[in-house]
């Protein structure tokens, strides 16, 4: 049959990229509530990418796996408006203060138990930290080869994949077996818009958590659509070595945080204006600063 | 054993700068533990490796020598340094923040149940006393880089596992040689003890680098924009100043990330970090990840709208106005004032 079992990896982050005057609280820290949370913005691109291959051979099967707390079910429902055909969300306390090795363990062990899979795509990285560390781990958790950085796929059937990378100074077309993990760049095509039609199928997709809070008229909706369920799985769910996981699984832990004063320079005002910017341009060129 | 260790990129026998800056503070920190410092490479054309690597002060140089090696893939590069640490234990291990050590650097530290902490801004050694199991570990590597959230800089320990793995952006760390006649020893490798076939799965059949054509990291003076500048057609002005006064353009990355300027142009913590003579900063606000690559420009103009940007206050100069306006003023009074 042509057509792949593909996984996307994706994360909801706070939106770093927006962190305007209003987002920043008295004391110089950011306040993560005034920030909206999005869904990471290479992790849409490699939902993109699969979205392609679905295009190609119409039969592939896409499945979200998120990590996070309850409300990362929006990632999962986000990715369903968009052409996604299942979702998980892993979600416990145990997961909490995990750094990427743990993380990626966690993340590893779910994809275990999901079954055979042909293709994982994860984003390169995620706004909130930037490390790009969770896809080749992953990766190396499952003893898989990876293609990191990836903007587009040339060449995909059920066994092989042809895609080209995006380095910092150029590009490099690399191919191999699958399965494999691919980590999307940037640059790697837009994910495409919510279509109405999924929308209005998915917009009461919930997880068991969120059912349980919801109102009760709803809640035949959930044994009537069976899709409408957003599997959602605690540790227990997953195999694990309890040693592994959240802060006790991370080998780096956080030393202290400090908050960076800023040592006021004696700056010096310049007006605005005509005279003030000459004077000011006198002066650079006179101290050879400029020119 | 239990050395610090530099993993240099190499390509057709030039070793990369990043790499040599990485030298020199693995130089500095195995002063500070009393150990050597080891370097590793991996390519081919690697016989002059030895002139550009030792002067930086380093004890023992493994050279992998393989045309398979090069250029650069993930999994032969990874088994190399796997079984090479595993031999070796080191207690450190530094890599460059690059497509190649961001590639690889994660890789090793799973297979080897490591910590690695991506693009620190800062090195040091310290303690650390962990009260809840009443246990102090001497002489750990504080990996110091900004955190998200406001004015913050965060240190990174690896208290238990090893090696204590850190990458770091090109231009954060000094270059500077130890001493031109240093005297390592050079131990050849045998590849194939330390790779194997099947690491070769994944096969490159086309590549296109370039050399590259933006140089913030030299350049003197240093006209930057950000997310203020509003638009792509709006950074022309900055194109336009920079070229009067000779200067090369950066940007902030809510500038690159709105499309404003390419990605190479990016400066700070995750984009490249420079120390001009001269450093105009527009419409940035100045959060602690952007000036953790420009803070220690000799002098800093802000234009900035608002007279309260965090960047104002480590400006020499601080201009309150929309740069719509200020930066054809400052063409206008160049060019009158060096006529
Ligand atoms: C893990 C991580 C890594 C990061 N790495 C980097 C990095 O390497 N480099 C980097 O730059 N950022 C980095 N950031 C992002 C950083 O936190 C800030 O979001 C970013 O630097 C803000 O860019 P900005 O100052 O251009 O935009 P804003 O913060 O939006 O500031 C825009 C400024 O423009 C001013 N302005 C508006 N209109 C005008 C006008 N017409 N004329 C003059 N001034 C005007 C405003 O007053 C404001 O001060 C990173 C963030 C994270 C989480």
């Amino acid at each position: 049959m042509k057509s792949l079992k593909i996984i996307v990896l994706a994360k909801q982050v706070p939106d770093t990229r927006n962190v305007g005057k209003d987002a920043m609280k008295a004391d110089g820290t950011v306040n993560r509530a005034a920030l909206p949370a999005i869904f990471n913005p290479e992790d849409l691109n490699a939902l993109e990418l699969a979205l392609r291959i679905k295009d190609q051979l119409p039969e592939t099967t896409i499945t979200l796996l998120t990590m996070g707390p309850g409300r990362a079910a929006d990632i999962i429902r986000e990715g369903f408006f968009r052409g996604a055909d299942d979702g998980i969300l892993l979600s416990d306390r145990a997961f909490a203060g995990s750094d990427t090795l743990a993380t990626s363990y966690a993340l590893a062990q779910a994809i275990r138990k999901m079954g055979k899979f042909d293709l994982i795509i994860a984003g390169r990285q995620a706004i909130d930290g930037d490390t790009a560390q969770v896809g080749p781990q992953v990766a190396e958790k499952l003893k898989l080869p990876q293609i990191t950085y990836v903007e587009e796929i040339v060449e995909i059937s059920k066994s092989r994949i042809v895609a080209k990378r995006r380095l910092e100074r150029g590009v490099e077309t690399v191919a191999a077996n699958l399965p494999l993990v691919l980590t999307a760049n940037g640059t790697a095509p837009d994910c495409r818009s919510r279509n109405a039609r999924l929308l209005m199928k998915y917009k009461h997709a919930k997880t068991v958590s969120e059912i349980q809070s919801a109102n009760e008229d709803y809640l035949h909706l959930y044994n009537d659509r069976p899709y409408l369920n957003i599997t959602e799985w605690s540790v227990n769910e997953i195999d694990h070595d309890p040693a592994q996981l959240g802060l006790n699984g991370s080998p780096t832990k956080v030393k202290k945080i400090e908050n960076v004063v800023l040592q006021a320079k004696d700056s010096r005002i310049i007006p605005a204006n005509d005279e003030g910017i000459e004077e000011l341009m006198k002066e650079l060129i006179d101290s050879h600063t400029i020119g | 054993m239990n050395n610090v260790f530099v993993y240099c990129e190499s390509e057709e026998g030039i070793i990369a700068e990043v790499s040599l800056e990485l030298l020199t503070k693995g130089r500095s920190l195995a002063d500070m533990l009393n150990c050597r410092l080891e370097a590793v490479v991996a390519g081919v054309n690697l016989k002059d490796v030895e002139k550009q690597i030792m002067p930086f002060g380093v004890d023992v140089l493994h050279i992998a020598e393989d045309s398979r090696l090069d250029p650069y893939q993930t999994l032969p590069h990874a088994s190399l340094l796997i079984n090479l640490f595993k031999e070796e234990q080191p207690q450190i291990a530094l890599m460059g923040a690059t497509s190649t050590g961001r590639d690889l650097g994660p890789r090793v530290s799973s297979a080897l149940h490591s910590g690695l902490t991506a693009d620190c801004t800062g090195l040091e050694i310290g303690d650390h006393e962990d009260k809840k199991v009443n246990k102090v570990y001497e002489n750990l590597l504080y990996q110091i880089r900004p955190a998200f959230g406001g004015n913050i800089i965060a240190t990174i320990i690896n208290p238990d596992h090893r090696p204590q793995m850190a990458t770091v952006r090109e231009g954060v760390m000094k270059k500077e040689t130890r001493s031109a006649g240093y005297k390592g020893e050079v131990r050849m490798l045998d590849v194939n003890k330390y790779i194997s076939p099947e690491d070769f799965v994944v096969k490159i059949i086309d590549r296109h680098i370039e050399k590259s054509k933006v140089n913030i990291k030299n350049a003197g003076i240093i006209v930057s924009g950000g997310y203020g500048v509003g638009s792509k057609e709006n950074f022309n002005l900055l194109y336009e100043l920079a070229e009067v006064i000779g200067a090369e353009v950066g940007a902030s990355r809510a500038a690159v990330d709105a499309g404003f300027a390419g990605h190479e142009r990016q400066i700070g913590q995750t984009g490249v970090t420079v120390r001009p003579k001269l450093y105009i900063a527009c419409g940035i606000s100045g959060q602690i990840q952007h000036r953790a690559g420009m803070e220690e420009s000799a002098q800093i103009i802000s234009i900035n709208t608002d007279p309260d940007a965090p960047i104002n206050s480590i400006a020499d100069y601080v201009i309150v106005g929309d740069i719509a306006e200020v930066i054809p003023k400052m063409i206008k009074y160049y060019k009158k004032n060096t006529k």
